[in-house]
């Protein structure tokens, strides 16, 4: 069975205002099975959020790309955004922090997700209605709240129809931009309930970006951490938690406080390397543990280290070495 | 409990430099709309205040017959009185850009004020200054000048101060707004928070903040005042013992100078005007643009991101 | 009184903080009922040198108001605030500028919360200035260069002459506090002082903090993430729609948490470990405004445990029967 999306040596460069340019996103692959869970995880500027607007194609004007994107074996970035338009919606959605970005402050809520509906000819008038009612009841907004405008919502509940809008059109993929990262505890576990229910129910594959860790070990089945952009760990979340490869990884793992580890909680020195100039060797060397001789020099290719496990880091070539 | 403790680090982010200090001297710099402005406002300035010196002619020497043609010695003709035209419109200027920039400062000073006061303050102060701005605001501003030259006398004194009252309800509206979202900066409600006295939070916090928006809203204001006195001395309400350029304009009027067809003694002192205005709106523009992220449009732009070739990789791919 | 027979640095009785709703044009001339925001409704705390209270809950619980009102940057409507045993909840501006000398603020967002137009030096020597402290030029910055030590910007020469812009984010918050430690204050008030930064940089701000209680300052730490409560805090209070319905030692708090809010709140908090799924116990709805309070207990609409006392009873703080260690109270009739 062939991915349902395929990503394929994905670059992403930003025009800066000095005539330089940002490579932000640098040689991404990913690949996301039917149904599956997938967690992009980073800290802030890694480039997740980038590649997520890519793959959607909401780059703007000053962002160059570069790469394949494949939907269902066809590809679809060739063309730029008038080859990616048509499937917004349909086949690929994306949910954004904070939800009233998505959502129109005139407008009821209601009449937003039918306005979608009819607009890629899914339904008409009352049909659009009924299947909007519908959907609303899934995401757990009772189906009379079609008639209130955003604001008159709460936080969970906006964000809540904000997920409704994206599936008005039956996509196959959902790409959640940090969901919940602007809500409370108690509301992000709704969220993230609903989210679980919804892949479940309506067989679609997720892609949570975030910089969350024990969001993705609750909610993913696979994992991939993105540093200076780009991926330097992938695999499942057993085995990025239990065996990481990497030590950027392991690292943010140990920075993340746990409610039932009573270990040593780190922080990581100095800060990400700048993306406006070439970098040489591993991008995460100067903030390493473990960085040794080839590592200011020679750049560390992603390499698989286990089954469905790579891992971008020169120490996986060294025998002797058993734990990152 | 312990922490592993490491060394912050000195490194430098690459982070975009979001600082608004150099702001007006960047934007000159960098946007042609206001370079243009600035150099056509420099000439104008430098060419006004170097007229006592710099003038081809004398002021008030007759050098050739009424409403004389332009020739080679005098490029721009001469006036109702056998003035050469070049001269006049120097010093002309002289007086219409001091009437010009001192009427702005006088409705700097009020605006500024009034509008700092209501947005630091909020509250009663606020509605109370409000309210007086918007009397100010409905007054006609062409009867109240025949009101104020009719009772007074038309000096030029008397002109700076009508033209100052018109103005300074914009200024003051707009630095009103800006002060308020100032003032709910973390930075300045923490100094406040440390028990900085509002002096000390004005001066040091809000006021290098406001800056620029006070600036760009000074130099628009200067394009109206402008206009406004070559409107009131069109009008014969200006001051009779000094030229400018409205002044200028009003004398041709009277002494039939279009019948005449002396265009040149009419068209220089509007074109000159027009292009004072001009240049001080370009620059005036231009910043309240930079100042003001939300009014670019980019994103509503048909373009969108471009393509490039694949990059590829030398290592295998996983 | 504390343990050790010292008044406790804070303490805070029965504070009630309310606000009333601007209404509409119309709502006010029809003469609509005003309707007031109960921020804070009879919180009762202490802080003493050298612990970190770290005060818990989601948005419009309350703790925020309860910081500034602890600061006095906002008005109470009953209740106490004594700080040093000295009672400061009704001085006015004047008297309470020495006052604030010694309790200092730190804000969440350390991108917003320096002045970018002044650098580094200038923003920690601004308390200085403000207070008419340090003498000469040369004592202030002497006392500027120790306090960005203290903050472990170190060596200051790298750091005094910068602007905001140059730093990173972990860096601008160190600033932060910095210039709330440059006035040696006895009680630091940190608003989710990590809250915005990256996870990697988190741990080493709030283990500065924590080696900052250990030199004797007390800090009060408002925060929504439980973990980064359990992990650095010494005493925990969970508070929901204005009152503390639970407090306690950390670790006790996080191990045998007694209140339903506090453990349905423990049982959805994620876990790094795919392997650690507990059934998370995920209450209904969202917290309701804190305009109209339910009768009784204020929890009991969405509590599992609720019974028909608890529409009628207001719980008041009490050791619960399954408590291990003084100190640990709950709001609850069911325990």
């Amino acid at each position: 069975m062939s991915s349902l999306l395929e990503i394929q040596d994905l670059h992403v460069w930003f025009d800066l205002e000095d005539g330089g340019e940002l490579h932000a996103v640098k040689g991404v692959d990913l690949l996301l099975d039917p149904g599956e869970r997938l967690g992009l995880v980073g800290e802030s500027g890694c480039g997740k959020t980038t590649t997520a607007l890519a793959v959607m194609g909401l780059l703007p004007p000053s962002a160059s790309v570069s790469g394949r994107i494949l939907l269902d074996g066809k590809e679809i970035l060739a063309g730029g955004v008038e080859t990616i338009r048509p499937h917004r919606w349909v086949d690929l959605a994306i949910v954004f922090q904070g939800a009233m970005n998505a959502l129109n402050p005139v407008q009821t809520v209601g009449s937003q997700i039918v306005e979608a509906i009819e607009l890629h000819g899914l339904g008409k008038g009352l049909e659009a209605r009924n299947q909007t009612g519908a959907l609303l009841e899934s995401v757990g907004i009772p189906a009379k709240r079609a008639e209130r405008f955003p604001h008159e919502l709460s936080g969970g509940m906006r964000q809540r129809a904000a997920i409704a809008m994206a599936l008005s059109c039956n996509p196959k993929v959902l790409i959640a931009d940090e969901p919940t990262t602007a809500l409370d505890v108690m509301v992000q576990a709704q969220i993230l309930e609903l989210l679980d229910a919804l892949c479940r129910d309506f067989g679609l594959a997720l892609i949570l970006v975030t910089h969350d860790l024990p969001v993705v070990a609750q909610v993913c089945d696979r994992g991939a951490v993105m540093y200076a952009g780009e991926i330097v760990e992938r695999g499942s979340v057993e085995t990025l938690y239990h065996t990481p490869r990497h030590p950027y990884t392991r690292l943010l793992f140990e920075a993340t406080p746990d409610l039932g580890d009573t270990g040593e909680v780190v922080s990581i020195p100095g800060a990400p390397p700048r993306l406006d100039r070439p970098i040489a060797g591993c991008p995460f060397q100067p903030r390493c543990d473990r960085a040794f001789e080839p590592c200011p020099t020679i750049h560390p290719g992603l390499k698989m280290v286990g089954d469905g496990h790579a891992a971008a880091c020169h120490l996986n070539d060294v025998p002797a070495v058993t734990s990152l | 409990m312990s922490v592993a403790l490491r060394e912050p680090g000195a490194v430098i982010e690459s982070e975009p430099i979001r600082s608004r200090r150099g702001l007006v001297w960047d934007t000159i710099r960098r946007r042609p709309s206001a370079l243009a402005g600035a150099v056509i406002l420099s000439i104008v300035i430098l060419g006004a205040l170097l007229a006592p010196w710099i003038a081809p002619y004398d002021l008030h020497k007759q050098v050739g017959p009424v409403f004389g043609a332009p020739s080679r010695s005098h490029p721009l003709g001469l006036d109702d009185g056998g003035i050469d035209m070049v001269t006049l419109l120097m010093w002309g200027a002289r007086v219409s850009l001091l009437v010009g920039f001192a009427a702005t400062l006088v409705s700097m000073v009020i605006g500024g004020t009034v509008g700092l006061l209501a947005g630091y303050f909020g509250g009663k102060t606020d509605t109370v200054l409000m309210r007086i701005t918007d009397y100010f605001l409905v007054i006609p501003d062409v009867p109240l000048m025949i009101v104020v030259a009719a009772i007074w006398g038309p000096s030029l004194f008397h002109i700076i101060i009508v033209i100052g009252i018109l103005l300074w309800t914009s200024t003051a509206r707009v630095l009103r707004a800006q002060v308020k979202s100032v003032r709910e900066l973390v930075y300045v409600k923490r100094a406040r928070s440390l028990g900085a006295s509002h002096t000390r939070i004005v001066l040091r916090h809000v006021l290098p903040q406001v800056a620029p928006l006070l600036i760009a809203s000074t130099v628009l204001t200067i394009a109206v005042a402008i206009f406004d006195e070559t409107a009131l001395a069109f009008l014969g309400l200006g001051d009779p013992s000094r030229i400018s350029l409205g002044k200028m304009i009003e004398n041709a009027f009277q002494r039939a100078a279009i019948s005449t067809g002396a265009w040149w003694a009419i068209v220089p002192p509007g074109v000159l005007v027009a292009l004072i205005i001009l240049a001080c709106s370009l620059i005036g523009g231009a910043l309240e643009d930079a100042l003001n992220p939300r009014l670019r449009v980019a994103h509503l732009s048909a373009r969108s991101f471009r393509l490039r070739p694949l990059v590829g990789r030398g290592e295998e791919a996983v | 009184m504390s343990t050790n027979g010292r008044r406790p640095l804070l303490e805070v009785e029965e504070l009630v903080v309310r606000y009333p709703i601007s209404r509409s044009f119309v709502g006010s001339h029809a003469r609509r009922p005003q309707r007031t925001v109960h921020a804070v409704d009879g919180v009762t705390l202490t802080v003493e040198g050298g612990e970190l209270l770290a005060l818990v809950g989601e948005s419009g619980c309350g703790k925020t108001t309860t910081a500034q009102a602890v600061l006095r940057l906002v008005d109470t409507e009953a209740g106490s605030i004594r700080f040093e045993g000295r009672d400061i909840t009704g001085l006015g501006a004047r008297e309470l500028r020495p006052i604030r000398r010694r309790m200092q603020l730190v804000y969440q967002d350390p991108y917003e919360s320096l002045d970018p137009r002044l650098r580094v030096r200038a923003t920690v020597e601004e308390p200085l200035l403000v207070h008419g402290l340090g003498g000469s030029k040369a004592d202030r910055e002497e006392r500027v260069r120790e306090a960005l030590v203290k903050a472990e910007l170190s060596p200051p020469e790298l750091f005094l002459d910068r602007y905001p812009h140059e730093l990173s984010g972990g860096q601008r918050q160190r600033v932060a506090i910095a210039a709330g430690l440059v006035l040696e204050p006895r009680l630091l008030v940190a608003d989710e002082p990590v809250s915005m930064l990256d996870v990697s940089v988190r741990a080493g701000i709030l283990g500065l903090l924590e080696g900052l209680k250990r030199q004797g300052l007390g800090i009060l730490m408002i925060t929504h993430d439980l973990s980064t409560a359990a992990r650095f805090a010494d005493r925990i209070a969970v508070m929901y729609l204005g009152r503390i319905v639970e407090e306690g030692p950390a670790d006790e708090i996080v191990e045998n948490a007694q209140h339903p809010y506090t453990r349905a709140l423990l049982s959805v908090v994620p876990r790094r470990d795919p392997r650690d799924r507990r059934q998370p116990q995920i209450l209904q709805g969202e917290t309701p405004d804190a305009i109209a309070i339910p009768p009784g207990c204020r929890f009991h609409p969405r509590c599992p445990l609720v019974i028909e006392d608890c529409k009628a009873i207001d719980p008041s703080l009490e050791r619960p029967a399954a408590a291990r260690t003084p100190g640990h109270r709950a709001a609850c009739i069911r325990v």
